[in-house]
Parts: C-alpha cells; structure tokens; sequence
C-alpha cells in the first residue's frame, strides 16, 4: 500500500462567531500520496486556506480525522514532518538569511556546525549562497520568498506545505519560482500541498488539482492534470496544458458565478 | 546639481547641518549684544561669555555635581525601567495581572513627581540620596512600562505561524520572536525615559535632601545673585539631558534598524 502524506476523512471546520457558528468547510475527504504534488484551488472564502492551517494544526479540525504520515496532526506537527511557507514570507527581520534558514534547526537543538552545513546545502537548493549575510529587508520579495521556502525545507520535511507563497510577487518572478519548485520537489521527493487562486499556476505545478468551493467551504471536483514529470517553459505552452487549464477554469465555473462576486 | 525627486524634498546634508548651527550662532550673538553691548538685559540674564568663564573657572566642582545628579538619574532609570520591564512581561503574559496594573499604572502617571519629591526626601533624610533616585525611578517607569507592553503584543500572526509550525516552546517562542519584536519599544520606551529621568533628579534636589547636585546649586547660586555660576550649572544640566538622549537614541537606532518585511 501507498503511503500516504495526507488523509483527511470527514474533515470541517467551523468558527464561532457573535453572530452564531460559521462553517468555513465541511466534509472535506482528501488523500495526498508520498511525493504528489496537491493543488488547492478555488474563490476567496472556499476554505482552501482554512484546510492548509488544518493539515499544519495551526487550528484545530471541528469534525473529522486528519492524519499525516499516518499520524495525527498535532503528532505530525512536533514530529516536524511537514514545512510550510506562506503568503508572507515571514522572516524575521533583525536575522540574516543564514539566521532565518538556520531557525528551525535552532529550535530542535541541532549543533552549530552541522546547522551551517545544512544552511549552506538549503541557500545552494534555492539559490541564494550569496547572500547569505544579508538582512530580508535588503532582499527582493521573491529572494525573501526563496528563504522562506528553505526554511520549510529545512528538517527535510517529506511534506511541504505552500499557502499562495507567490501570490504577492510579480507574474516574471512568479513564473521563474514556479519551475524552482518544481525542481526542489523533485529533488526533496517531498509531497506538497499548494493552495493558490492562479488556475495555469495550479496545472503547471500539480499532479492533481483539488477545485473547491464557498458556503460552505467544500471540494467540489479532483482533476488529475496527467502531465510528465517535466516541468519547463516549453510545457506552458503545449496544447495539453491549455487543455487542462479550461478544464480547471471549467470546474471552477461549475460554481454559480454570483457566489465568487457576493464577497 | 542634481534635482531628483528626493533631492527636491530633503536638503542636502550640508544645509541640514549648518542650519542649526547658524540658527544658534544668531542667537548667541544676539544674546551677547543685548548683555555685553546695549547691556539692555535683566541683571539675572548674563552674558554667555561670563557663564562661559564661570564653566571653565568651576568646571572642576560643576563636573563633580554632574556626577551626582547624573548617578541619581541614572539609577533611577535603570531601577524603574526593570520594574516596568518585570510588570509589563507579566502583564502580557496574564489578562488579570494587565487589569490590575493599568489602573496603577494610570494613577502613578498622573502623579505629580513634584508634588511627591519633599515627602520622599524628607522620608529617606537629608544624608541619602534615595528620595531623589526613587524620583527619578517612578518617573522613567511609567513611559518604559507602556512601550514595553505595547511591544511585547507586537508580534505578527505570520511569525506566531512559523513558530508554532516549527513546534517551538513558548520559551523558545519568547526568547526568539517576542522578545526581539519588544527590543525595539524598550529603547523607544528609554529614550523617552532617560530624559524624565533626568528632569525628575534635578528637580528632585530643588526639594531638600544632601547639599549637592545640579539642582542644589543651581537654586543656591540663583537665589544668591551668582547668575553666571547658575547659568553654568544649567549648561551642565544640558550637558546630562544630552548625554542620555543620545547613549539611548544610540541603542534604540542600534536595535530598530532592521526593517520589517
């Protein structure tokens, strides 16, 4: 049997509010496999988020069970299986690149000299050896975006999660990020679960695309894009791709169009 | 030269530098004119020349007081300040403990140092110097209290997400992400501090307590008619003021450079 990252049965979750309970997703049945790489997709509101911070017990499930490597969430959690970067890069910022990389580590009490070791192997995978001294503020939104994804990489995580990590940078940027993870996928092996609102950044990147929609928060549709495993500039521009960018775009519209434009 | 945007909106360097010092120039010549010239100024005001004298002919006795009133303010920042520190932490670590103190924390705000300082010296005795360093302490703890506190909730959700996907500690949470996004509001905190500190021993001494220090003279020498030593006194009392503020301002540009991203 297939090992599996993620196994969410029967997952929801719901917030309580002054004016009564707000059901931000519910019955959420998802499996990720070992190395696959999971798109979440959908309008604001539809929850993706929301299952990204269940998967990381950042916030506990309502209903349901979420297993990890076959582990509770909260187990998964301190037993550092997963890395996760997000929207914001989230650095701290009186750190160096070196510093903020080598954090993880430090918590777990890695020793100083195998930690360097491993920063300067992380900042070579992202490309990022020379400016290893520098502070976040004197790097670019997508350098900052590149340590922020090795810092998640940092205790060789098996599963690498990514809420719209390149949501604020600019279409070139993005772009280039987009083949640098999938090339770090490939030579981590990690599974990684990508929530984003870019349909061609969902098919580019994923073995499946998990469509999702609001009110509540729901998976609607799973479509596997079935592309190689060769990611590069010739594929965004391959009759396949295109093909299975109007079908995401299709099962996204399968959802009443007023729903996304209420919010 | 060169009219870039940022160029149109900031002066150069050097107009920023020399228009101060031109503005104090004027001044000063301004003074010495009216003193020394038109001799059109109250008997009280004398000429900055004839205090100038004065430092130099004093300075010996004047640095000495300094050291006093400077130590007392000192003393006093640092003591409040780790008050503050200690109840401020405990504040933002406990909603009950920040209802309890803010209340307090307002009541010793709006108290007037002044109006405490004879009770104070006259508590600890002519011979002490405490009355003046708890002036001082209650003075400067009220500012680094409510930065301190105020920087202590500063931290951002994204940071509190790493950390807590990283299974660190709330210790280590503390000592890596809280205490560094505090650092920052403790020195502004000081820097506003340092300064009150300062104000509160000397005018702490105008109210009794040992014969010594900036304040004593300085009340002495202008009830006595020596104006000039009294003016010198009070370019010492500067002298002090400046001291903190820049050692603080210092620290606080030392910590809060890095910018957030």
């Amino acid at each position: 049997m297939i090992e599996l990252a993620v196994n969410a049965r029967g997952v929801g979750k719901t917030f309580p509010t002054k004016d009564g309970d707000v059901v931000a997703l519910t019955e959420v049945e998802l499996t990720v496999e070992a190395g696959e790489f999971v798109s979440l997709i959908g309008p604001s509101g539809c929850g993706k988020s929301t299952l990204l911070r269940l998967i990381a017990d950042l916030d506990p499930a309502s209903t349901g069970t979420l297993e990890i490597f076959g582990k509770p969430a909260s187990q998964a959690r301190v037993d550092q299986d997963y890395g996760i970067a997000f929207q914001q890069a989230g650095l701290l910022p009186w750190r160096t690149v070196a510093g903020n990389i080598a954090l993880p580590l430090e918590l777990h009490g890695m020793a100083k000299p195998a930690r360097a070791a491993r920063v300067a192997e992380l900042a070579e995978l992202v490309g990022l050896t020379e400016f290893v001294d520098r502070y976040p503020d004197q790097l670019s939104g997508g350098m900052q975006q590149r340590v922020a994804i090795a810092r998640a990489l940092a205790e060789q995580p098996r599963l690498l999660l990514m809420d719209e990590p390149f949501g604020a940078l600019d279409e070139m940027t993005r772009e280039y990020l987009q083949g640098e993870l999938t090339r770090i996928a490939a030579e981590t092996g990690a599974a990684v679960v990508f929530v984003t609102h870019s349909i061609p950044e969902a098919v580019f990147l994923s073995d499946r695309v998990v469509v999702m929609s609001p009110r509540p928060g729901r998976i609607t549709e799973i479509l596997s894009t079935g592309l190689d495993d060769i990611r590069d500039e010739a594929l965004r521009e391959s009759p396949e791709y295109f093909e299975r960018v109007t079908a995401v775009r299709e099962a996204l519209h399968g959802i009443p169009v007023e729903r996304a434009n209420e919010r | 030269m060169t009219t870039t945007s940022n160029a149109v909106r900031t002066p150069p360097v050097w107009v920023r530098v020399v228009a101060p010092i031109t503005v104090g120039v004027v001044i000063l010549v301004i003074w010495i004119v009216a003193v020394d010239v038109v001799k059109a100024a109250p008997r009280a005001l004398p000429s900055p020349i004839a205090i100038t004298n004065e430092f130099v002919l004093r300075s010996g006795i004047i640095v000495e007081d300094m050291g006093i009133t400077a130590s007392n303010a000192l003393i006093g920042l640092v003591a409040g300040a780790i008050v503050a520190i200690v109840l401020a932490a405990l504040a933002a670590t406990s909603r009950p403990v920040d209802g309890m103190l803010a209340p307090l924390v307002a009541a010793i705000a709006v108290v007037p140092i002044v109006a405490l300082t004879p009770i104070l010296n006259t508590m600890f005795g002519a011979s002490s110097q405490f009355g003046r360093q708890s002036v001082a302490a209650i003075a400067a703890f009220v500012p680094v209290f409510v930065n301190v506190l105020r920087g202590l909730r500063q931290t951002r959700p994204v940071h509190r997400d790493v950390l807590r996907s990283s299974a660190a500690t709330g210790l280590q949470t503390f000592r890596v992400l809280t205490l560094p996004t505090a650092l920052p509001y403790l020195m502004s905190g000081l820097r506003i501090a340092s300064s009150i500190a300062v104000i509160a021993a000397l005018v702490a001494e105008y109210f009794g307590g040992p014969a010594d220090g900036i304040g004593t003279a300085i009340a002495t020498y202008a009830k006595s008619g020596r104006a000039s030593l009294a003016f010198a006194y009070v370019a010492g009392g500067i002298a002090i003021g400046l001291v903190f503020f820049l050692v603080t301002s210092l620290l606080e540009w030392l910590v809060s450079r890095r910018k957030p991203v």
